[in-house]
């Protein structure tokens, strides 16, 4: 990970446990009277949404202003981009106003990544989520909220999830949320297992890092965690299973079926849930489903991405020091490096 | 990379023994001056304060023969000079249960230099309580402030050249005590 | 007109020779010509091949003047060394009338620099639904003998059988870009392992083929000539070799950047590598390179397609589909073909120029560099190598994928019925 937040496959293992260890301790700030740290004081963070998301942005939002960033709401609906302005256009517009980072959500796979490599703008440029492609925080909210569960809180602390068994059901064709956490698990060492129909895997799923089912009762066993992906009901029209009540019957998870879940075992979801297709009522609000925690720790996550990527130093600032190298920005743990020096 | 680890021309200026009397000298001061220190919470500056915060306080229960709360403030993300390095991986808080509403919070480092760090640390406090009143116990003080911040509570006092460094060793975190005092390596 | 003396030429990469033109024809070949007041260029050893003749090309005019414009398009095949294009009808309006392939022809005639053949569309605003008058645009000064809605499949079975029939009449031919649309709804790039990584949607290589299967039984039932246009996968390659097993009067072409790139370069989600046909993968591109040496693949046809600036400095889904590529062609092909050994430079003659020449009817162009022919020549320096720069593009678009990338071969002249269009690289 360098200046961006682009793709969860970006991540090394180290640089994830970064993340989360930082984003445990971030967690800690949201139980003090003052929910508030002064990082990020002066820091301009736009939040440029060209979806609609209120979810992901409140969520960044919150980060942000808990991190003391000054925060401008940028929405492509009413805005110029729906009179035909290019995200080109857009970009440069938010660099003229001299942003840090931008926090970019779009329907367009890459769109991120162009924004970030091609020229347009110097700002970090964090992904909040890129049509079909990735979604690194929110794999980043799921491995924190696994390892909270499966680990503990302090015991997880440095630690990945090697060994876990994460399965993933549903619309694995149309979920960066898939991609993303595919990617990130596998980086964490855990073991995935991607169940759906298969109208709804891709193309080429052979060669990603995990294993693939047509079947998810005989994965539920040996579960140690569940992650329902959201199923849009119009995905039946185009065919790619013939109707609602047979997605449910054969993919959704139900009690019947959470019951053969191992006993530590958690149900996950990213929201919005379509409760009676992927997830029935009872499922969803029991207390094994961490739907809740998960919002609370997309905070945490997404402060502690914040602070890693924009709390250091900008070069124009880099002043000798004796200690660190200047020149680029990075995820290395530094606490070790701290003296008596520096103070 | 700092550089005092691989310096050999750096000499102890305090070895185990001394350490742990001055400690225990700062911990008959502290229940001296906060009138036997019942209301006292010893917050350490991670990494080494937090240590040095941990053995106080068994003094202070020896001394007492009460239980001390003692927990850790880490103070890097009200750094001033956060901008100036890399992001740094954040230590943990950990305020005693009761809190500092109304205590007395007695803040310990281990080198007391510019003084930076001391105001990060007030200004951390500032959001997460209100105290009666806050001391400083350092094991070192060095020198060369920056801002108008003195301690309470001094293990020794050390005068120094800004091109000397001095390095605090402690056996919870680098298996031995020791103080040392060496000169700073020009690098790059 | 006056004479020139090409002398020290590789004429098709044979021994050197002298070509000795003389106003619009070729009136001698063999060493040692007398220069005899001729205008002598030295050669060199440079390699002298006949016009290239691209049976694909894109030039916008009218409508799309601001990515592209016949004048320019003109001097951009001139500089990769074309004598002759064939312009494709998915202008605005589209070419689906006598009165626009006479505009088009028209200025193709003034402009000087290539000779333009039009293109006519195959339904009435390529929209696939009413043949649009084949026979009226045939006998239009425009001559027009291939048809295409390239840009759209003929995916209308009842359609593209009736359209091969049609144009029996006058032999002409239509050009077929398959691709099946439903197949291919909200497609970006090839479907495969880097479309599953990068969540752009997929085009499978099925939605070429299927559409390829039905056209060439679709051929041999009615017995018509069928072309396919810009072959991108290893399974077309499969059904045209069968095809032409069984005797089906098939021809096929394959562009230069399907000779070259994959899938893998889509990772840079950078719309310059956005096309239609998508670039497929390493296995697809040796299959087709296989294929045009064996000859399965007829031709190599650029479908040259200029775009504005704007419409690819965007994301990904936004940007327009396509690459110019009349003045890289002939370079990549000689990276691809050539300097792999796939193929000498008489077969780079033949599938450049000979047989387009033939698949499109094309007078005059695509003839033997012998004494009596229509002296249209490109001399190319196969010996150089150098960097794309799209800032030297003659073409008024510099969405070219190869920008900074080193190639072979650089033409140094083009001469159009002995006129120069090209001398030393320069246009004249």
């Amino acid at each position: 990970m360098q200046r961006h937040l682009i793709s969860a496959a970006d991540l090394t293992r180290d640089d994830a446990v970064l993340i989360l260890d930082t984003a445990e301790e971030m967690a800690r700030v949201a139980d003090r009277p003052i929910k508030k740290l002064p990082t990020l004081r002066g820091r301009t963070v736009v939040n440029l949404f060209f979806e609609d998301s209120t979810r992901t942005r409140i969520s960044f939002e919150a980060a942000e202003k808990r991190l003391s960033a000054d925060v401008i709401n940028f929405t492509a609906k009413g805005s110029s981009v729906s009179k035909g302005e290019s995200l080109k256009d857009t970009a440069q517009t938010l660099e003229a106003m001299g942003v840090d980072a931008v926090v970019i959500r779009h329907g367009a796979s890459g769109a991120p990544y162009r924004l970030a490599t091609s020229g347009w703008i110097d700002a970090h440029v964090i992904n909040a989520g890129d049509g079909t492609h990735q979604h690194p925080t929110q794999a980043l909210l799921d491995a924190f909220t696994m390892r909270r569960r499966l680990v503990g809180r302090d015991a997880g602390l440095g630690q990945d999830l090697s060994g876990r068994r994460i399965t993933i059901v549903g619309d694995v064709l149309h979920s960066r949320v898939a991609r993303s956490n595919v990617d990130l698990l596998h980086t964490l060492g855990a073991e995935v297992t991607l169940v759906a129909p298969p109208t709804l895997l891709p193309v080429g799923v052979d060669t990603w890092p995990c294993e693939v089912s047509y079947a998810l009762d005989s994965t539920l066993t040996k579960s140690d965690a569940v992650m329902m992906l959201r199923v849009q009901r119009e995905r039946m029209n185009a065919a790619f299973f013939p109707t609602e009540r047979e997605y449910s019957r054969r993919y959704g998870l139900d009690g019947d079926r959470m019951a053969r879940m191992p006993e530590h075992a958690i149900v996950m979801h990213p929201g919005p849930m379509v409760r009676g297709m992927e997830i029935t009522a009872e499922v969803a609000d029991s207390d094994r489903c961490t739907v809740i925690e998960q919002v609370a720790n997309g905070v945490s996550i997404r402060m502690a991405v914040l602070y890693l990527l924009l709390g250091g130093n900008e070069p124009a600032l880099a002043h000798p020091s004796p200690t660190t190298a200047l020149t680029t920005r990075r995820f290395a743990p530094t606490a070790e490096l701290r003296t008596t020096e520096e103070k | 990379m700092d550089t005092q680890n691989t310096q050999s021309d750096a000499r102890p200026v305090l070895e185990g023994p001394d350490i742990a009397r001055v400690l225990t000298r700062i911990a008959h001061e502290i229940v001296e001056r906060a009138k036997g220190a019942d209301d006292v919470v010893l917050l350490g500056i991670p990494t080494r304060g937090v240590f040095l915060a941990q053995r106080l306080a068994a003094k202070l229960e020896q001394i007492t023969e009460r239980k001390v709360p003692v927990g850790s403030l880490d103070i890097t993300m009200y750094r001033d000079d956060l901008r100036m390095h890399p992001p740094r991986a954040l230590a943990r808080t950990e305020i005693p249960g009761d809190g500092i509403d109304g205590r007395l919070v007695v803040l310990v480092d281990d080198v007391l230099f510019s003084g930076r760090t001391i105001r990060a640390a007030l200004d951390a406090l500032n959001d997460i309580g209100r105290p009666r009143a806050v001391q400083l116990a350092v094991l070192v003080d060095r020198g060369h402030r920056e801002l108008p911040i003195r301690a309470d509570y001094v293990g020794k006092n050390l005068p120094t050249s800004l091109r000397e460094t001095v390095k605090v060793l402690l056996a919870e975190e680098d298996g031995r005590d020791t103080v040392l005092l060496g000169a700073k390596r020009t690098s790059q | 007109m006056s004479k020139i003396l090409i002398r020290g030429a590789k004429v098709l990469g044979g021994e050197q020779q002298d070509v000795l033109i003389d106003g619009e024809t070729i009136t001698q070949v063999g060493a040692g010509l007398s220069a005899d007041g001729a205008e002598v260029v030295e050669a060199d050893g440079k390699i002298l091949l006949p016009g290239l003749v691209d049976l694909h090309t894109h030039l916008r005019e009218p409508g799309r003047e601001d990515s592209e414009t016949v004048l320019t398009g003109t001097r951009a095949a001139a500089s990769g060394g074309y004598t002759s294009v064939f312009a494709m009808a998915n202008t605005f309006p589209v070419a689906d009338t006598a009165g626009v392939v006479e505009q088009v022809w028209r200025l193709g005639q003034e402009s000087g620099y290539c000779d333009v053949q039009p293109i006519g569309a195959v339904t009435v605003g390529l929209e696939g639904q009413k043949l649009a008058e084949l026979g009226a645009m045939h006998e239009s000064a425009a001559g027009v003998t291939v048809f295409s809605d390239d840009g759209k499949c003929v995916h209308d079975a009842v359609i593209m059988r009736r359209a091969l029939e049609y144009v029996k009449a006058f032999d002409g031919v239509v050009a077929q870009h398959a691709q099946e649309p439903r197949l291919t709804e909200g497609a970006q790039m090839n479907e495969g392992v880097v479309s599953a990584e990068l969540g752009l949607g997929g085009w499978p290589a099925v939605a070429e083929e299927s559409i390829i299967a039905r056209d060439v039984l679709l051929a041999e039932h009615v017995g018509s000539r069928v072309h396919i246009c810009h072959l991108s996968t290893a399974g077309s390659v499969e059904i045209v070799r069968w095809a032409k097993s069984r005797g089906i009067r098939v021809t096929a072409e394959v562009t230069p950047h399907h000779l070259l790139l994959t899938d893998e370069l889509v990772r840079s989600y950078d719309p310059v590598y956005k096309v239609n046909p998508p670039l497929r993968t390493e296995r697809d591109v040796m299959a087709l390179r296989e294929a045009l040496a064996d000859g399965t693949i007829d031709i190599v046809a650029t479908d040259h397609a200029p775009h504005p600036h704007e419409d690819k400095d965007c994301e990904w889904a936004a940007a327009a589909m396509g690459m110019v590529g009349l003045e890289t062609a002939l370079s990549v092909v000689q990276e691809t073909m050539v300097d792999t050994g796939l193929l000498d430079w008489a077969g780079v003659a033949d599938r450049m120029s000979f047989t387009p020449a033939r698949i499109g009817r094309a007078e005059g162009h695509g003839r033997p560099v012998s004494a009596g022919e229509p002296a249209n020549l490109t001399l190319v320096d196969s010996a150089y190598r150098g960097p794309v720069d799209p800032a030297g593009f003659a073409s008024r678009s510099r969405n070219t994928p190869y920008e900074g990338r080193e190639l072979p071969g650089r033409v140094t002249h083009t001469w159009l019925r002995g006129k120069a269009t090209l001398v030393d690289g320069k246009l004249t």
